[in-house]
């Protein structure tokens, strides 16, 4: 509904109380602005959380055993169970259907290893070539493990770009050359990067036969890593993770005895089933979130509202010749619930546009472990126009109804 | 047939505990084209009679019809259109809008009738022009006299082209000079044919109408024809 006559109307009320309005405009822009904010921290929150859990294939499942802490079956508590190739096969036989990757870790300690004469004091494990997708490594030289190693037992080594980029000169330099493992020279056939950064890439790994082999470790394997299937559906891949969990743990306490309550003996760590915890946070956060930020806007829309009152009161008399000449209580009611809308309106998008603005600029910059790069996305900015648009009719609503009940001769007679 | 029938109107006003009657049984009808003096000291429940007539109040009882319509039980929505319609209004204290021009204001009205802006301005202006004021058209009511004001307001009421014209002192505010001035506009917008009804408690704008009807107590106590003294022979 274009009328120039009630759009000139209400720009002529705005312009002759300026400050009024503008202290008015700026308790909802302040509403809308700390609501935006607010989501778009909430959407940071989400994104930071997201980013920390890709550090691993997003449905990777961690085993590793430990002490048992429960008398069992005549069992003291305080053995030490030790995975072993053969679990690796009974595990990769009974849950074939369930996994997509598996590979496990043997980590090497007390190997001293040696490049040009110099000391690498970087961690070292034998390893399968799958773990590359559980670890979710990229190759950026080279190859990483294969199978034809782990059967040959083939004496290579594939290192993470750090320690690439700490012990050598040339990239090019790097593929061929030899380090010593307790004197025995492996040959780097690859290197990798991991989303997670430096840490990760402090690593260097070796076949796991070859590991166990020329470093004694006879058939022993540090834990069981997999991969389930990738799934569209994030709750079905939660649940799909959370029973693969619950199988394998009770397979390999019933294979060692390891009593059902047993926390320490068999441990599971599984990131989808603590993403589905930390999204039931953000949700919660989120939620929260809104709820102050629209408290703050109630805040602001009681402004307007007040406002309204005082200008239907400064009005009285007009509303009141207005009648007698013939307006009906509606027009009363669109004149005024028109402007609450207007001052609204517009004061809320510039709280809208500015915290957009600010979250543009500062958002990227923003580097901080679980919050990412906060932003809304336009669903939420179109949720708070909506927001806005319905509150300044509100606003306006309950101060128009009053205008438009004014007794006309009272109205009159208002000086 | 009459512009306005009124039969036994009663009105009554609840104060507290107490009942003031204000109007008692009024009987009294205008035919099309009089231009009628309401009288009466304050109290005698003149302006009452002038709210019930403007549907701007409600009697308790008896009937009013206007131009064959009878006005009875009707909701806001439908007094604002009848008002609108039928009824133009000229107060005492003008109740011009003061940040609209002597144009805008005269126009509002046809506004409420939904009037497309262009031809509510032409027809503003030609008011205007009747009353003399067409060079003020872009005038503030603050940049006008009191009786400039009262012939905008009078423009005003004119603009709908309504039925009858109600006047509530149209001069109270006013000195004798410009008093007359009205008094011969509103003279000559009567000689036109409009049925005007003036308000006053000055026996001398009462004698510029054509009938004097004088309330006393909520009761007309004299209703008569009287010889029209000309406002312009004192101009």
């Amino acid at each position: 509904m274009f009328d120039i006559e009630r759009w000139q109307e209400i720009l002529e009320a705005i312009s002759k109380n300026k400050l009024r309005t503008f202290l008015t405009g700026l308790s909802v822009a302040s509403g809308i602005f700390i609501l935006v904010i607010l989501l778009g921290f909430g959407q940071g929150m989400r994104n930071g959380i997201a980013h920390e859990f890709e550090e691993d294939a997003a449905t990777s499942v961690w085993v590793w055993p430990g002490e048992t802490t429960i008398a069992y079956k005549g069992l003291n508590p305080g053995r030490y169970i030790q995975l072993r190739n053969e679990d690796y096969s009974q595990v990769q036989g009974l849950f074939e259907s369930q996994i997509n990757h598996m590979a496990a870790f043997l980590f090497i300690r007390g190997v001293s290893a040696v490049y040009n004469n110099e000391v690498l004091a970087y961690d070292l494990a034998g390893t399968y070539p799958n773990m590359q997708f559980i670890e979710n490594e990229s190759i950026i030289q080279g190859r990483f493990i294969n199978e034809k190693d782990i059967a040959q037992r083939s004496k290579i080594i594939v290192i993470g770009r750090n320690i690439r980029d700490e012990v050598f000169e040339n990239d090019s330099d790097v593929i061929g050359a030899f380090i010593e493992l307790s004197g025995i020279p492996f040959k780097i056939v690859g290197v990798f990067t991991d989303p997670s950064g430096e840490g990760e890439e402090n690593r260097m790994f070796i076949p796991m036969s070859t590991a166990q082999v020329v470093f004694e470790g006879a058939d022993h394997l540090e834990n069981l890593s997999f991969t389930l299937p990738v799934l569209d559906n994030f709750d079905v891949s939660v649940a799909q993770s959370i029973q693969f969990k619950k199988d394998i743990t009770r397979h390999l306490k019933q294979k060692y005895q390891v009593a059902a309550e047993d926390t320490r003996a068999i441990q599971v760590w599984n990131p989808m089933e603590e993403a589905k915890r930390y999204f039931t946070l953000t949700d919660n956060i989120a939620f929260f979130f809104w709820f102050v930020g629209i408290c703050t806007i109630i805040a602001g829309v009681v402004g307007v509202s007040n406002i309204m009152l005082i200008v239907v009161k400064e009005r009285t008399k007009e509303i009141g010749i207005r009648k007698a000449l013939g307006a009906k209580p509606w027009s009363i009611v669109a004149m005024i619930v028109h402007e609450a809308i207007f001052v609204t309106a517009v004061s809320g998008f510039g709280g809208l546009i500015f915290a957009m603005g600010l979250l543009e600029i500062l958002g990227p910059q923003i580097e901080v472990d679980y919050i990412l790069n906060p932003s809304v996305n336009f669903n939420v900015a179109l949720a708070t126009v909506v927001l806005l648009i319905s509150s300044g009719a509100i606003a306006g609503f309950i101060p128009a109804w009053k205008a438009a009940h004014i007794h006309t001769i009272e109205a009159l007679r208002d000086q | 047939m009459g512009m306005i029938e009124i039969k036994d109107l009663h009105k009554s006003y609840q104060m507290g505990s107490n009942s003031l009657h204000v109007l008692k049984g009024i009987n009294f009808s205008v035919a099309p084209g009089e231009l009628v003096a309401i009288m009466g000291s304050s109290g005698s429940g003149k302006s009452t009679l002038l709210n019930i007539l403007g549907m701007l109040d409600e009697a308790n009882e008896g009937s009013y019809v206007l131009d064959g319509v009878p006005i009875k039980n009707l909701n806001e929505t439908k007094a604002a259109q009848y008002r609108n319609k039928f009824l133009g209004f000229i107060f005492q204290s003008f109740n011009l809008i003061n940040y609209k021009s002597a144009a805008e204001n005269v126009a509002l009205p046809l506004y409420y009738q939904r009037m497309p802006r262009k031809e509510r301005q032409e027809k503003a202006l030609k008011y205007l022009e009747q009353v003399g004021l067409k060079e003020w058209a872009t005038h503030l009511p603050s940049e006008l006299s009191g009786g400039q004001k009262q012939r905008v307001a009078i423009a005003r009421a004119m603009a709908a082209e309504p039925k009858v014209l109600l006047a509530d002192e149209p001069t109270g505010a006013l000195d004798s000079k410009t008093s007359y001035e009205v008094m011969d506009l509103i003279q000559k917008i009567n000689d036109a044919g409009n049925t005007i009804l003036v308000v006053t408690h000055e026996p001398d704008i009462a004698d510029m109408c054509k009938r004097i009807v004088h309330l006393k107590d909520g009761v007309i106590v004299e209703d008569k024809k009287v010889k029209q003294v000309r406002a312009a022979d004192y101009v």
